[in-house]
């Protein structure tokens, strides 16, 4: 891995876009294509771009956070939405949505099924970059 | 609508998850799994009273608020309860016996956390309405099984749970094409739907197709004749407390898919899948117990008894009588409890000998005679030796059989009992009787207590489900009669107000 100029430079940059498109397939999942799911499979196909072209021991420096940990609190959160209906009373999973007004991006319909879906997409990029890893670590 | 339906599902798996953060620290895990445990069981008795008195005893839990047929339900009748509870009981004593048993080294490598998300899908399995939500909570249940069997990584483990993986996954494609076939003939996924769509749909050919597709999916999760060549191998490699959660309960929840799906939705031509079912059991049962009688290794002789075992259960559904139902259902609950007992004085044994091979074995009866009369009761009870559990539940099955006139059943299943007991008092015979072979001094007194102490109460509700057989047959009668109607299941979720 010694002559991948090329590969690092664009590296350096698709990532970003990735890992930006990856969050607006997250956010518009809602009513549009997209969501948790497809929103985290990207974002680790970005992360995983990085070990590619800059090698595990250097990103492993960078990205300090445990995988299980990362799928772990997914969980939570995604499970914690669930909570929300029973504490007021309706069923398990139940999804509530309100129009708010956000300075410069204007009136948006935020709801709770969102953090259900950010829940997703954190268990999505853990699982993805923890097997993927995992093989990794098997053959070095 | 009741939110307490949400919670044998979701605090298993809320607590697996919590105990991802803590997989480096095994006594902490130990903590929390068993106060998890217990409070797992009162739930499951609370549910079972809550579900008892309810004036239709039936309770729906709409996810998301999500009315049915459009939405997932979650339905919990009477059977579905008394499953859960077994379920309960098992998983609360398995997990005590892995405290002695489960070296720090599994325990790391996430036993406790896939431990509980196994017992999310087991009893997400018992209460959904919902038959792709069915799908879905056997993929949890079989996912965290996969990495149970294989959790310790031995060169046996690795590839017997290899086949373990691969007869799953082509039954779980299956699963999906049968899915795929209802919804397209229906319509619907939800099963009370399905219930009232398929007693009023025409086409019989293809509703017996898709019917045997299902029992083909479940059968090869149950293991019923031919299909159940996976399990004595997969369930031999891994350890005791293991092999006693999957052999206590996880074959039963592909018979609990079978009996739901034939009692609410594939009742329009009984005499055609129903026969099939009665043919499967008999075969079943005893191609089974012919393995167990040709094999000479504790575990195995007891994994070859799960499917001979598992015939008896189908054969109430073939018979397809209150009465045969209600055996059927009785057999289940003492199936879980004796053969969760019976693997883990496998457990037990193995732990003192070091063996499970009968051959090496002997005369453990002279150095450790609370285990082998134990073992002794519930190998009785097994082999249905009366006043035990064993006895009653088969009593009901055979007496069920003579009124239907299904004598080539019965003869089988009398034929079965008896090669039980010649098999059961092989290993009490060659492992308890006899001169001592191996040298037990490295385990003490106390330890062995220690390891007997889960098994304990196993026995006690073995014996006590056998003396107390009046009620217990009662109560089985009940559950029969309200899975033999399903309009009361039909009503449930979708008229209700």
């Amino acid at each position: 891995m010694k002559n991948n100029v090329s590969l690092q430079t664009v590296t350096r940059l698709t990532v970003f876009i990735v890992l930006a498109f990856s969050i607006y397939l997250l956010l518009a999942g809602h009513h549009a294509p997209g969501g948790g799911f497809i929103g985290g499979l990207m974002a680790a196909s970005a992360i995983v771009l990085l070990y590619l072209s800059f090698g595990m021991k250097k990103i492993s420096k960078v990205f300090t956070i445990s995988y299980p940990y990362l799928i772990a609190v997914g969980l939570l959160l995604a499970m914690g939405t669930g909570f929300i209906g029973v504490l007021v009373g309706d069923p398990f999973l139940t999804q509530y949505y309100d129009y708010f007004y956000i300075p410069f991006l204007g009136t948006v319909e935020l709801t709770t099924a969102l953090i259900f879906d950010i829940g997703v997409y954190f268990v999505v990029v853990g699982v993805a970059l923890f097997s993927i890893l995992t093989i990794a670590e098997d053959d070095a | 609508m009741s939110n307490l339906l949400i919670l044998p599902i979701i605090l298993p798996m809320l607590v697996g998850t919590i105990l991802i953060f803590f997989a480096k620290n095994h006594s902490l895990q130990r903590v929390i799994a068993g106060i998890t445990a217990v409070l797992l069981l009162i739930l499951a008795f609370y549910l079972a009273h809550e579900v008892y008195y309810h004036p239709q005893q039936t309770m729906i839990l709409e996810l998301g608020n999500w009315s049915p047929p459009f939405g997932i339900v979650l339905v919990a009748d009477m059977f579905a309860t008394l499953m859960v509870i077994l379920s309960s009981i098992v998983g609360m004593l398995c997990l005590f016996f892995a405290f002695k048993t489960i070296e720090t080294e599994r325990a790391k490598h996430y036993f406790y956390p896939f431990y509980f998300f196994l017992l999310t899908g087991v009893n997400g399995a018992f209460l959904t309405g919902d038959l792709f939500n069915l799908f879905v909570f056997f993929e949890v249940m079989l996912l965290s099984s996969y990495v149970l069997i294989v959790n310790g990584g031995t060169n046996y483990q690795l590839r017997e749970s290899f086949k373990y993986v691969v007869i799953n996954m082509i039954a779980s494609a299956f699963f999906l094409v049968g899915l795929a076939y209802i919804y397209a003939v229906t319509g619907t996924l939800n099963m009370a739907d399905l219930a009232e769509k398929v007693g009023v749909l025409e086409q019989q050919g293809v509703l017996n197709v898709i019917a045997i597709v299902f029992l083909f999916v479940f059968g090869a999760k149950g293991a019923l004749f031919p299909l159940y060549f996976w399990l004595p191998n997969s369930y031999y490699g891994p350890p005791a407390a293991v092999s006693a959660l999957f052999g206590g309960l996880l074959t039963k929840v592909g018979i609990y898919a079978i009996i739901r799906t034939f009692t609410l939705i594939f009742t329009h031509n009984t005499g055609f899948t129903h026969d099939i079912i009665l043919a499967l059991a008999g075969l079943t049962m005893f191609f089974g117990v012919l393995g167990a009688v040709s094999q000479f290794d504790f575990k195995r002789i007891l994994s070859y008894h799960i499917i001979s075992q598992v015939g008896y259960m189908v054969m109430g559904l073939g018979i397809y009588t209150q009465l045969a139902l209600a055996g059927a259902i009785y057999y289940i609950a003492h199936h879980i409890i004796v053969k969760a007992a019976l693997f883990l004085f496998a457990g037990a044994t193995e732990k003192i000998t070091g063996e499970t091979s009968l051959y090496k074995m002997g005369g453990l009866l002279r150095s450790h005679p609370l285990l082998g009369w134990l073992f002794f009761i519930s190998a009785m009870s097994l082999a249905g030796i009366p006043p035990l559990s064993g006895f009653f539940s088969k009593f009901a099955l055979i007496l069920s059989g003579i009124q239907e006139e299904r004598y080539v059943i019965v003869v089988v299943s009398l034929l079965v009992g008896l090669l039980t007991l010649f098999s059961m008092m092989k290993i009490f015979m060659y492992a308890f009787w006899g001169e001592q072979k191996i040298p037990t001094e490295k385990v003490d007194k106390k330890e062995t207590m220690g390891l007997l102490k889960p098994i304990i109460p196993l026995v006690i509700l073995t014996i006590a489900l056998g003396l107390s057989a009046e009620p217990i047959f009662q109560f089985s009668l009940g559950v029969a009669d309200q899975i033999m109607d399903p309009s009361n299941y039909i009503d449930s979720v979708l008229n209700q107000d």
